[in-house]
């Protein structure tokens, strides 16, 4: 099925690196694995190891950071992937999320395995994002926006419906699990480092991340994610190639809406609350901006996203009380950065840090055939 | 009965506010192909600047014209500062953008007037006129409301249909490369179409924030309610927006009364995703042709 797309994609590629790459580019290209899976199961290792040698290095409060940063970043994944790569927007995630949290916060009493409960978050958010991607199928644009505006704002109104069973106002206390014992016994013998809860679910969050961007990757070098592509890039000329317009979005924001699930059960064993509170549009809107500041579409920039979410709001906060504004002055500044990101990313650099950097790369490494004034000025 | 009769009054009155909010998505939508998702905000951010100017004079009048007048600047503002430099082919640059300027708005306003609750005063009485010991829920503030929605529509039905700058505003909206030939300027009757549409937004806020309580977010279902009407009349259509805004107020109303206040948000989905499941063109607006 993949036979037809395939060579040209190849055929590009070998054009382009035709056209005298430069020294680094074709040591890379040496050293790259010829498979899309090897070549995304080697930076899924190298990922892990970035990963434990920074979770070793740094304390406690760092740990829990970088455990928040965990479920933003695959929170943002799915995000990217659906708007990046299939063109639709959504502002129902920070509700799909509290979908995720609140499974965690039902499921985890009940003495139900982790791993298990972040699976079934995964799958029960998925379920609803099919009905809301069947409604949304149908939908472009702002209409899309809105509809799943509406959806972010009608979802917490349950929680305090159902106060009984989902704990109202106050939200559902979520049971941190306890690290095991052999989890203990890696680490101390690894790094010599007592674990600590936040460290725990802090390799917990970034081994789900991991397995999520590996299978995240896939889908998108894959026939699928072609189709997302091209049904993002014209419709109507997709639709005559015969792929099923509606099908491919209600899968798309399926998939979305898994990363969100799954994103929002690691968020309530590490915040050990779901509550309303915790999943407002703002939050929905804050994954938005993680998307557009990485660059639309790109994993790497999903990563560059989510670290902006954890580590700018404790420094815009400490600039705003340093410059004689109230705790709760200080503590909206983050939104106000997170709106003019927006702004300024979409007005200046549309493709996001990940796109514009690519983008400079391109425009340097294949050499302007037609441009002879820029190569001398270069050497 | 009588809890009927009140709880469809109390709707109506709601729903001025709604299709005032509508329209003023409609308009923009018209003009330029955005949902103006910061309309909230905006309205928000006007109103506190009309609670000041009440607190310190004391006369919800003059507040009202502060808010007309600083919607109408801020409306300017943002069209000529942000939205036109998005470009007329961006469809998710224009939603992201408007996204942007509501938090960035929301945040604002917290910022400089303060995350609490705030009592906004009212217009006039909030109690019901009663004849021979039965209260019906129709107050003078009510009145004062749907009254001003009206004169609203009516002005802006007057300015489009009676004045040239109406008819400029309305092919400029229709076909922009064409009304440039024809000599109008596109871009200024683009930016008067935003400033008109902001200041319908900040009656909006104002009105409903009468006689309740005002804190930064005290928008965000109002956008929710108000697209949803602009949606249910078409998004084309001023007329569909203001029975579609009656009609949300109606049903919200009759949930409240009914079921209960935290699933109105639900009741607007369910209303949303009907309307787009069965008649996405919305019920006013007329079907056109797929464009390639």
């Amino acid at each position: 099925m993949a036979a037809p797309v395939r060579p040209t994609e190849q055929a590009g590629t070998a054009s382009r690196s035709g056209r005298e790459p430069g020294r680094w580019a074709g040591l890379a290209a040496r050293f790259r694995p010829k498979a899309t899976f090897a070549r995304h199961a080697a930076l899924a290792l190298l990922a892990l190891v970035v990963v434990v040698l920074v979770l070793e290095l740094t304390g406690p409060f760092r740990n829990s950071q970088f455990a928040t940063m965990s479920y933003y970043a695959i929170a943002v994944a799915g995000l990217t992937v659906l708007t990046g790569l299939n063109g639709q927007i959504s502002l129902g995630h920070g509700a799909l999320m509290a979908v995720g949290a609140y499974t965690a916060g039902l499921l985890l009493p009940a003495d139900i395995p982790l791993l298990v409960v972040l699976v079934i978050a995964a799958g029960i958010t998925a379920l609803v994002g099919v009905l809301v991607g069947a409604a949304a199928a149908r939908l472009k644009g702002p209409y899309l926006a809105g509809a799943t505006l509406a959806f972010a704002v009608a979802l917490p109104g349950l929680a305090i419906h159902f106060d009984e069973a989902l704990g109202g106002e106050q939200g559902l206390p979520v049971p941190s699990p306890r690290a095991p014992d052999w989890f203990a016994d890696a680490v101390y013998f690894l790094s010599a480092n007592e674990t600590s809860s936040a460290k725990y679910l802090a390799y917990v969050g970034w081994v789900v991340a991991i397995v999520a961007f590996l299978l995240l990757a896939n889908l998108t070098a894959s026939r699928i994610g072609r189709i997302w592509k091209a049904v993002r890039d014209d419709e109507v000329a997709a639709e005559l190639a015969g792929v099923r317009l509606s099908r491919v979005r209600v899968l798309a924001f399926t998939v979305s809406a898994a990363c969100a699930g799954l994103a929002g059960g690691v968020l309530g064993v590490v915040v050990r609350l779901a509550a309303p509170t915790g999943f407002t549009i703002v939050l929905s809107i804050s994954l938005l901006t993680a998307v557009v500041l990485g660059g639309l579409g790109s994993l790497l920039g999903a990563v560059l996203g989510s670290a902006l979410l954890v580590f700018l709001p404790p420094a815009v906060t400490n600039l705003g009380t340093s410059a004689g504004l109230t705790d709760v002055q200080a503590a909206q500044l983050a939104p106000f950065v997170y709106g003019a990101v927006l702004i300024l990313v979409i007005l200046l650099a549309p493709g996001g840090v990940v796109g514009t950097v690519r983008a400079r790369w391109r425009a340097r490494t294949t050499a302007p055939a037609g441009a002879p004034e820029e190569r001398t000025g270069r050497s | 009965m009588l809890q009927f009769v009140n709880t469809l009054l109390t709707g109506l009155g709601q729903g001025a506010v709604y299709a005032a909010f509508a329209l003023a998505l409609v308009l923009i939508w018209r003009s330029t192909r955005v949902v103006n998702f910061a309309q909230g905000a905006m309205a928000a951010f006007t109103t506190y600047l009309a609670l000041l100017v009440v607190e310190s004079t004391g006369s919800w009048w003059v507040g009202l014209l502060v808010a007309l007048a600083s919607g109408l600047v801020l409306g300017a503002g943002v069209e000529r500062v942000v939205v036109r430099r998005v470009g007329p082919h961006n469809e998710l640059g224009a939603v992201i953008v408007t996204l942007g300027l509501f938090v960035a708005l929301q945040a604002l306003a917290s910022i400089l007037f303060g995350a609490q609750f705030r009592s906004f005063p009212a217009p006039a009485g909030l109690e019901g006129f009663s004849r021979g010991g039965v209260t019906i829920a129709l107050t003078p503030s009510m009145l004062i409301t749907v009254g001003a929605v009206a004169v609203v529509l009516l002005g802006l039905v007057a300015l489009f249909r009676f004045t040239d700058v109406g008819l400029r505003m309305r092919a400029s909206a229709f076909d922009g490369e064409v009304a440039r030939l024809l000599g109008v300027p596109v871009g200024r009757m683009l930016t008067l179409g935003w400033a008109l549409a902001a200041l319908v937004g900040s009656l909006a806020g104002v009105l409903i924030a009468g006689g309740s309580l005002v804190w930064p977010a005290y928008m965000d279902t109002v956008i929710v309610n108000g697209f949803v009407a602009a949606v249910l009349g078409g998004l084309d259509s001023p007329g569909g927006a203001v029975v579609g805004g009656l009609a949300m107020g109606v049903i919200l109303a009759l949930v409240t009364g009914y079921v209960g206040s935290d699933l109105v948000p639900l009741a607007a989905l369910a209303v949303l995703v009907a309307v787009l499941l069965v008649r996405p063109q919305g019920l006013f607006a007329r079907t056109a042709a797929r464009r390639v």
